[in-house]
This record gives structure tokens, C-alpha cells and sequence, in this order.
């Protein structure tokens, strides 16, 4: 049996005569996927699709099986921490998970009890009781995420939900993703904070202008773009010797000693012909390798590539 | 009894979430900041009499005039203008508030049928029109006669004052029902609901002037017909708001109105099911 995923069909939608995404084919298996586009590419507008707070002007969508259309079937198994900064007002962050638990149709003391587990994953049981118009940014965002989770959903989409988040909150938070990712669930989330981001994807789906620009494995898109060399850091302890003898390779655009004489960054238009080669060399020189990795395979290096400018800020 | 168990059946889980989504919204409905006017609205007339009790000992007029006074009151002010933007406030706002407050996608991140949300938030904003409206209604029905003392309480326990109170209470109720449906659908349909609200406005006016099948697409139809006094004596350009022109008897008034406001909430239900989030304009 194929595994769930969530399915976009050429879909497109427009505001009006404006663009919001078009033609947009996705297949979104489980893991951790990450919506990377400047703003105003469509990331927000893919996850209101997904979630059906909005309609596709084209175009089918399913989830799991379940079309949008079916609220009362689909947000049984899906969690969404929007963007939207607002709250229903007089209500403490427990009381805002509480009323919503029941509005899924629990009884009282099941909604308690979930209530109380995702205030904690959230760290939040300590200001529970306060209202939630007293929190501050990050406060809000962690609540919200709580009542996002507090179902125990199979499919979180979550919009900037790092946004607000200081520096402890923030590694607990993608921790948290990282989890529910491996546990099988499907986590979607856009962020700005690339190296973040980068760390917890399991693939990562580039938006640009409302069109989808790539998506995949963060490695196989990299290795799709042909027309950026490819960057690889060779730790070794003769980097100028390692150089000289790449420079005979066609492939080979540049090499640049590192500072600490230790090491060597390579652009090459192969990579697999470059390791082929660099087995050769180590092995016809005696050269010492302590590590090989590619250094521009990551989801920031990719957004500058295929969008350009600076992908995200910290 | 788990979610699992409960989705087939259907009734049980509604009724769950119907009393979730009550509870939240009645607070609203009824202790809200934007209802300011609708307070005035139903303090106003209970003012105006509770006064009358206190200074119309002396009026020369006989209890007969005050009863009277009341069904003016009831039919051009209450049934006209009170009840009607009272629920204009009310009903309206169960979505358009939330719009603007950009809270509306918490129900629709809930596993909620559109439907089951559309009806509950309605019987939010009726449960609380007919708080107001109702209690407006008694009050001042009440008041205006109070100073006449034993002979009120007399009227009102053994002469039919009670049964007539009994009408106008009835039929305050059923004007929130019939309203309140129309402005659900046109708080549903419209970010601005003032023009279809003139509209409605006119066309509920233009009732003794329509033909008579038209005139039973219209709430006031109906509530003309249950008012325990019939023709009342109105001068001036709002005499044709007293005037009854098609009576029609309560049997027939009832189910009318309710099969109508049923009508109008079912599609206002189904238009729910449509609506998307966007709070960009």
C-alpha cells in the first residue's frame, strides 16, 4: 500500500487578476517539508489551499484522501498554526485550547486532558490561566502552535512558525518538528530562517512567483541545478598539492585554499567525477583526507541559486 | 464515547459541537463592546415607558389609550426599527466580526461541518435578540401601564393582559427568528452589510403595497398578522406601517415564518460552506 501524501493537481488560484500560485503539482510524502519563497511567492497561499481556507480558482487537492472541501473530516487529522496574529479575545491560553478541543466534539475531560499535554509540549503550563491578549509575540506564536497541535494531528502545516521565537524557544520548537517528522507525520512549514529550516527538512518544495521552482530532497534539487557549479570542502593536509592537480580537470572552475592550510574548497561542474578523482589522487600522492562533504547542497544555497538574493535571516 | 464512535453518529457529535460553539458565542452576543447601540435599542423603549409610569397618573387618559400607545410602540417601533437593526447588529456580525477580528479561521481549522457552525452561531445570535427584544418587550409592555396599580395587575392576571403579553413576546421571538436568518445570509454573502440591509429595510416597508404572493417573502407578513392588536390608529406618513392588509391566522402565520427563516438559514448555511478566509480587504 502507497504511503499518504498530500496531493496537488494543477492547481492554481488568483485573487482576482493577481496570482496567488499556478499550476502547482506536488506529491508531499510524510516527513518534514519545508514552503521556501520570498515574499509573495505563494507559500501562504499553498498552505490556506491545502487546509481549504481558500479554494483553488483551478485544479483538485487531496490530503490524506480528504479534499478541503470536508473541514469536518480533514482538521481531525490536520493541525494548522497560521500567521494571523489575532485571537478570540477574553479567553486565557488554556481556556483557547480548551473551547476549540470542544468544538471537535470531545467531552469536557478528554479536552482537559489534551489541553494540558500540548500547553506542555509547548512549554506553556505555567501561563496557562493568563489571558492571552497579556502574552508576548512569542507566547502567542507557542500557544497558537499548542492549539494547533493539541488534536494530535497527522498533518501540522505550519506558516512562519518560528516567527517571535526566541533563540531557546526556537531550537525547542524545531525539535518538536524534527519529532513529529520522524514519527511519520507529515510536518509542512515555511520559514525564513533557512539554516533552521534546513536542518529539520526532509524535502523542501522552492516557490517563486506563485510557481513551484523546484521541490524534492534538498540533495537531488541541488544536484538539478547544473548551471552552479557545485561546491566541495576537502579536509586534507596537502590542500595546494590536491589543487594544483584539479586544476588539470576541465570540471574543475576553482579551487580556493582554506586559511588554516588545511583544506580546499572546489567548485566543479562533475562532483561525481571529482570524487572519482579525488580517490585517484589521494591514492597516487599519499595524501591525507581527513573529510569530504559538499558545501552548498543546503536549502539557502538552493534558494540563492534558483531565486537569487539572500535566502533567509536568523 | 471516542470521536471515532461519535462520527457515525452524526446528532450526537452536532450537538456536542453546537454547545461548544454556543458557549463561545453567546458571550459575544450578548456582552459585547460593538453592541453598544443594540443596548439602546432595547433600553430606550424601557425607558420611555418606565418614565410614562412615573409622570402619566396624571395624563387624562384611560388604560384603554396606553394599551393602544403599547401596539403603536410594538408594530412601528419595535417590529419596524428596533427589533429589525437590533438583529442587523446581531446577526451580521456572527461572521463579519470575526472577519474583522481575524479569528473567523479558528472554526474553520475545526472539524466542524460549515453547516452545524452557520446554525449554532445563529442560535447564538437568537438566543440572545430574544434576551434583549423580548425583555424590551415585557419591560415597557409592564411599564406602561404600571401606574394604573390594582387595576393593571387586575387586567393583566384575570382581564387577558397576560395573554396579550403572552403575543407580543411570541412574536418578538419569532421577528428575531425571521431576521436573524435574513442577516445571517447577508452578513454571510457581503463584507458590507449595509446596502442589502437598506434593501431589506425597503422591501420589508413595501409590504402592504406588494402583491400578495410577495408579500409572504417578507418576515414582517408574518408578525403583522400575530400582533394581539390589529389595527391601531397611526397618523401621518407612518400610518401604512400599522396598517394590516392581508390578516392571515396565527396557524397559518407560525409555520409560515418558520418555514420561511428556515429557507433563508439553510441557504445562509450553505453559502458558509463556500466561504473562504481572507482578511486582506
Amino acid at each position: 500500500m502507497s504511503e499518504p501524501r498530500i496531493l496537488f493537481d494543477n492547481v492554481s488560484r488568483f485573487y482576482g487578476e493577481v496570482l496567488g500560485v499556478n499550476r502547482v503539482n506536488l506529491s508531499i510524502p510524510p516527513g518534514v517539508t519545508s514552503l521556501v519563497g520570498p515574499n509573495g511567492s505563494g507559500k501562504t497561499t499553498l498552505m490556506n489551499l491545502m487546509t481549504g481556507l481558500i479554494r483553488p480558482s483551478r485544479g483538485a487537492i487531496s490530503v490524506l484522501g480528504i479534499p478541503p472541501t470536508r473541514p469536518e473530516e480533514l482538521f481531525r487529522k490536520m493541525g494548522y498554526c497560521t500567521q494571523f496574529d489575532a485571537f478570540p479575545k477574553g479567553l486565557t491560553g488554556y481556556q483557547f485550547i480548551y473551547s476549540f478541543l470542544l468544538v471537535h466534539g470531545m467531552i469536557p475531560s478528554e479536552a482537559a486532558r489534551l489541553t494540558g499535554e500540548a500547553l506542555q509540549r509547548v512549554n506553556m503550563t505555567q501561563a496557562a490561566d493568563r489571558p492571552v491578549a497579556a502574552y508576548s509575540k512569542g507566547m502567542r506564536q507557542r500557544i497558537k502552535l499548542a492549539q494547533a497541535i493539541a488534536h494530535r494531528p497527522t498533518v501540522l502545516v505550519l506558516d512562519e512558525p518560528l516567527n517571535g521565537l526566541d533563540p531557546m524557544a526556537r531550537a525547542e520548537t524545531i525539535a518538536l518538528f524534527k519529532q513529529f517528522g520522524d514519527e511519520g507525520r507529515h510536518v509542512i512549514v515555511s520559514s525564513h530562517i533557512l539554516h533552521e529550516v534546513d536542518r529539520i527538512s526532509d524535502q523542501v518544495i522552492l516557490l517563486s512567483h506563485g510557481y513551484v521552482v523546484a521541490e524534492g530532497q534538498i540533495q537531488d534539487v541541488r544536484s538539478e541545478v547544473k548551471d552552479q557549479p557545485m561546491q566541495i570542502l576537502v579536509r586534507c593536509d596537502k590542500p595546494g598539492l590536491l589543487a594544483s592537480r584539479l586544476f588539470e580537470q576541465d570540471h574543475v572552475v576553482e579551487a580556493k585554499v582554506n586559511e588554516d592550510g588545511r583544506g580546499l574548497l572546489v567548485r566543479t561542474r562533475d562532483a561525481d567525477n571529482l570524487y572519482l578523482l579525488l580517490n585517484r589522487i589521494v591514492l597516487d600522492n599519499g595524501l591525507e583526507v581527513e573529510a569530504v562533504a559538499p558545501a552548498d547542497d543546503d536549502v539557502n544555497s538552493v534558494y540563492q541559486y534558483l531565486i537569487g538574493g539572500e535566502g533567509g535571516t536568523t | 464515547m471516542n470521536l471515532s464512535r461519535l462520527s457515525t453518529q452524526p446528532w450526537m457529535l452536532w450537538r456536542r459541537q453546537v454547545a461548544a460553539i454556543l458557549r463561545m458565542e453567546l458571550k459575544k452576543s450578548l456582552f459585547s463592546k460593538r453592541a453598544w447601540w443594540i443596548y439602546i435599542l432595547t433600553l430606550g423603549p424601557v425607558a420611555i415607558t418606565g418614565l410614562h409610569s412615573l409622570v402619566g397618573r396624571n395624563g387624562g387618559h384611560s388604560m384603554a389609550d396606553d394599551n393602544m400607545i403599547f401596539a403603536g410602540i410594538f408594530q412601528v417601533y419595535f417590529l419596524r426599527l428596533g427589533i429589525f437593526f437590533g438583529c442587523l447588529g446581531i446577526f451580521s456580525n456572527l461572521f463579519r466580526a470575526e472577519v474583522l477580528e481575524r479569528t473567523l479561521h479558528y472554526y474553520f481549522m475545526s472539524p466542524v461541518r460549515r453547516e452545524v457552525l452557520a446554525v449554532s452561531k445563529y442560535l447564538a445570535g437568537v438566543i440572545a435578540a430574544v434576551i434583549y427584544f423580548t425583555g424590551s418587550v415585557v419591560l415597557s409592555f409592564l411599564f406602561i401601564s404600571a401606574h394604573w396599580g390594582p387595576v393593571f395587575q387586575q387586567y393583566l392576571l384575570r382581564g387577558g393582559g397576560l395573554h396579550q403579553l403572552g403575543w407580543y413576546a411570541l412574536t418578538t421571538a419569532l421577528a428575531c427568528v425571521g431576521y436573524g436568518s435574513v442577516f445571517l445570509l447577508t452578513g454571510v454573502i457581503y463584507r458590507n452589510p449595509m446596502i442589502p440591509a437598506a434593501v431589506v429595510f425597503i422591501w420589508e416597508n413595501l409590504n402592504p403595497f406588494l402583491p400578495s404572493l410577495l408579500k409572504k417573502f417578507s418576515i414582517v407578513f408574518y408578525l403583522k398578522s400575530l400582533c394581539p392588536v390589529g389595527d391601531i390608529p397611526v397618523d401621518g406618513p407612518l400610518a401604512f406601517l400599522a396598517t394590516m392588509t392581508d390578516p392571515t391566522p396565527a396557524w397559518l402565520a407560525i409555520p409560515g415564518l418558520l418555514l420561511l427563516s428556515s429557507l433563508v438559514l439553510a441557504y445562509a448555511a450553505a453559502k458558509a460552506r463556500k466561504l473562504e478566509v481572507s482578511y486582506s480587504e
